[in-house]
């Protein structure tokens, strides 16, 4: 399976040229881009772990593109993804989020059910990869 | 009213509270030097004044008959500070297009203020009670429309708003950056629960992010509401265990009473679900109550403005849809139906621009272009998202995307379903035109007039696309919009 999380999953995978173009399209609106990773991408992991702090203040996108690779490097098999961050009062929010990095197999997700009292159905949704501990997963 | 004009009001008391019938305008209701305080609520009323009666006699009856006047003077006025709770037409201005030489009657813009004490606090039951109770079944006016309101933030701010918001809605589905896909079920009516949830398990499994019941999809023979939600709730697990992304699907609790309504969001929150949904039909009463219940149990609140059509679409009697739009933001829904402008339903481009600002503005600037007569402060009152609904397909994405930007559920319901490969293949051509887009977009192409083309490279590799694009290719509907705006650049002299 594909996760789809992220603005452009349903696309092929983004080339350097095309993540650096949504790159300064961030930074020509003001926002802050940041990189974060998992091996835990579960729909409801919002926090990722961060691969440093967002960059407040960055206008070069050669920058953000240093660390998506540095990122990249360290975790092979991770997701990857780089968010753009508006703080206009109102917004102080993500406005842009996108996946750059995915691990050569994703096994994707179990659907766990349990029957309760009438019809009722508890669900929950388990990766198969959360199996191992984190940091062993992704691996062959 | 460039022009000074006197103050007709009669202000010698034994005058002015003698038993008999005056006109408006002699009991104080039109005041041409009346200055709105920051904290007046303004109105502006279209009017089309029976013949025989004066623009500023129209204008001041509107005032008077929204506001404290009865049809006749009354001594017990002399019990209240009388002269604060009338409300005072201040302005007219002729309607451009209309009159003598022209298809339609006269008709005038009349403003009207209205004292911040005449409303109750948090109630927009009061606020209609007044402004659209009785004056527009009136006789001296032939019609009467509520064309836009500017309500003071001091108003604004005994209001919650939506429960949820734009912002904190996409940080609860992790999504940001693009605009939210959705389908509504088809048929309407008539599907049972299991073959209700196949469709909406398609949809979303395919790419959607949201599905929708109808405005109609209520509780009926054919498929009762626990069948509905236990099957829907199975679909949108599934597609989320598929996908890895958060799904949801807009339940429809809108039932005969309001302890229906209540037990069936008790059971959509109980089986897990992130949004519900009402009609508009129900009431301000009932939807402020269901956004109360949503924002207690963390739940999006989805609108559909069923039944908006028959007073909003005609310009010359009715209310305008961006003064249902500024009141449903301040009672508190999370989505909100504001038109297409390029599908099946009523909507000039400029006018359902003005709604989408209304929803989604921190502040929203006078724009008369759009309808909007007014500077509005909304006080950080969160965001409503607006929702362009009926009859779009995955070709407009351009146009969509160009109209309305990224914060916007665009809705394929026909677009989805009705695809030559099935729903599935219906969904992914949607989410691929729009993912595609976004993307162009932002990488700077001028997606107005290369969106197709962007459209077309994305088809290349993606089958359902094209055959999206081949199947609605020529469909479009081309009519004349009746709501648009009528403005002239300056204020004309009034009557």
């Amino acid at each position: 399976m594909r996760i789809t999380q992220g603005a452009f999953s349903f696309l092929p995978d983004l080339t350097e040229a095309e993540i650096r173009a949504q790159i300064d399209y961030a930074l020509s609106k003001d926002w802050a881009c940041s990189v974060e990773h998992t091996d835990d991408p579960h729909p409801r992991n919002v926090y990722w772990d961060m691969w440093g702090v967002p960059m407040f203040g960055l206008k070069d996108a050669a920058g953000v593109m240093l660390e998506v690779n540095a990122c990249r490097k360290a975790h092979p098999e991770h997701y990857i993804k780089v968010n753009a961050f508006d703080s206009t009062r109102g917004v102080e929010s993500i406005a842009l989020s996108f996946i750059v990095n995915r691990p050569k197999v994703e096994p994707g997700f179990a659907l766990e059910r349990q029957e309760i009292a009438g019809r009722g159905i508890r669900y929950s949704t388990r990766a198969y990869s959360a199996d191992r501990p984190a940091g062993e997963r992704y691996k062959a | 009213m460039n022009k000074p004009l006197d103050n007709p009001a009669i202000t010698d008391p034994k005058a002015r509270y003698k038993a008999g019938v005056l006109k408006y305008k002699e009991m104080g209701y039109w005041r041409p030097d009346y200055e709105p305080k920051d904290t007046d609520f303004i109105c502006v009323f279209r009017i089309t004044p029976q013949e025989g009666v004066d623009a500023e006699e129209a204008a001041a009856a509107v005032a008077g008959e929204s506001s404290t006047a009865t049809w006749t003077v009354v001594w017990t006025d002399l019990l209240t500070a009388a002269d604060s709770y009338r409300a005072k037409a201040f302005r007219v201005d002729q309607v451009p297009n209309t009159g003598p030489g022209t298809k339609t009657e006269q008709q005038y813009f009349a403003y009207v203020a209205y004292d911040l004490i005449l409303f109750e606090e948090g109630s927009i039951a009061n606020v209609t009670a007044s402004l659209i109770g009785n004056v527009f079944s009136f006789k001296p006016l032939k019609a009467g429309r509520l064309e836009d309101i500017r309500v003071p933030v001091a108003y604004v701010k005994t209001f919650k708003g939506p429960p949820t918001g734009i912002i904190v809605e996409r940080e609860r589905l992790d999504k940001f950056g693009r605009p939210l896909l959705g389908a509504t079920m088809k048929p309407k009516l008539g599907l049972s629960g299991k073959n209700y949830g196949r469709v909406v398990y398609e949809g979303l499994t395919g790419g959607l992010d949201f599905t929708k019941d109808d405005e109609n999809i209520n509780s009926q023979p054919f498929m009762h509401w626990r069948d509905r939600f236990l099957f829907c709730m199975e679909a949108v697990n599934r597609a989320q265990a598929n996908s890895g992304e958060i799904k949801g699907h807009y339940l429809n609790v809108t039932a005969g009473t309001m302890e229906d309504m209540y037990e069936r969001a008790e059971f959509a929150k109980e089986l897990g679900s992130n949004i519900l949904m009402i009609d508009l039909v129900i009431g301000w009463t009932a939807i402020q109550s269901m956004s109360n219940w949503s924002r207690k149990n963390d739940m999006i609140l989805h609108m559909h403005r069923a039944g908006h059509g028959t007073y909003t679409r005609q310009k010359n009697h009715g209310v305008s849809f961006r003064v249902i739009a500024k009141w449903l933001r301040l009672a508190g829904v999370d989505h909100l139906h504001c038109g297409t402008a390029v599908g099946k339903l009523e909507g000039d481009p400029l006018t359902v621009q003005g709604f989408y600002n209304v929803c989604r503005d921190a502040y929203t600037k006078q724009d008369l272009s759009r309808g909007l007569f007014f500077d509005q402060d909304w006080a950080d009152l969160r965001k409503v998202l607006p929702v362009a609904s009926g009859g779009i397909h995955a070709g407009q994405m351009h146009q969509l995307l160009d109209l309305f930007g990224d914060d916007v559920v665009l809705q394929f319901g026909g677009g989805t379903i009705g695809h030559p490969m099935g729903v599935q293949s219906g969904a992914i051509a949607n989410r691929v035109a729009l993912e595609a887009m976004v993307k162009a977009r932002n990488e700077g192409r001028d997606i107005k007039n290369e969106g197709p083309d962007v459209l077309r490279a994305a088809a290349k590799w993606c089958k359902p696309l094209e055959a999206a694009l081949e199947t609605w290719k020529d469909v479009s509907f081309n009519y004349t919009s009746t709501d648009t705006p009528d403005f002239v650049a300056t204020p004309s002299a009034s009557a």
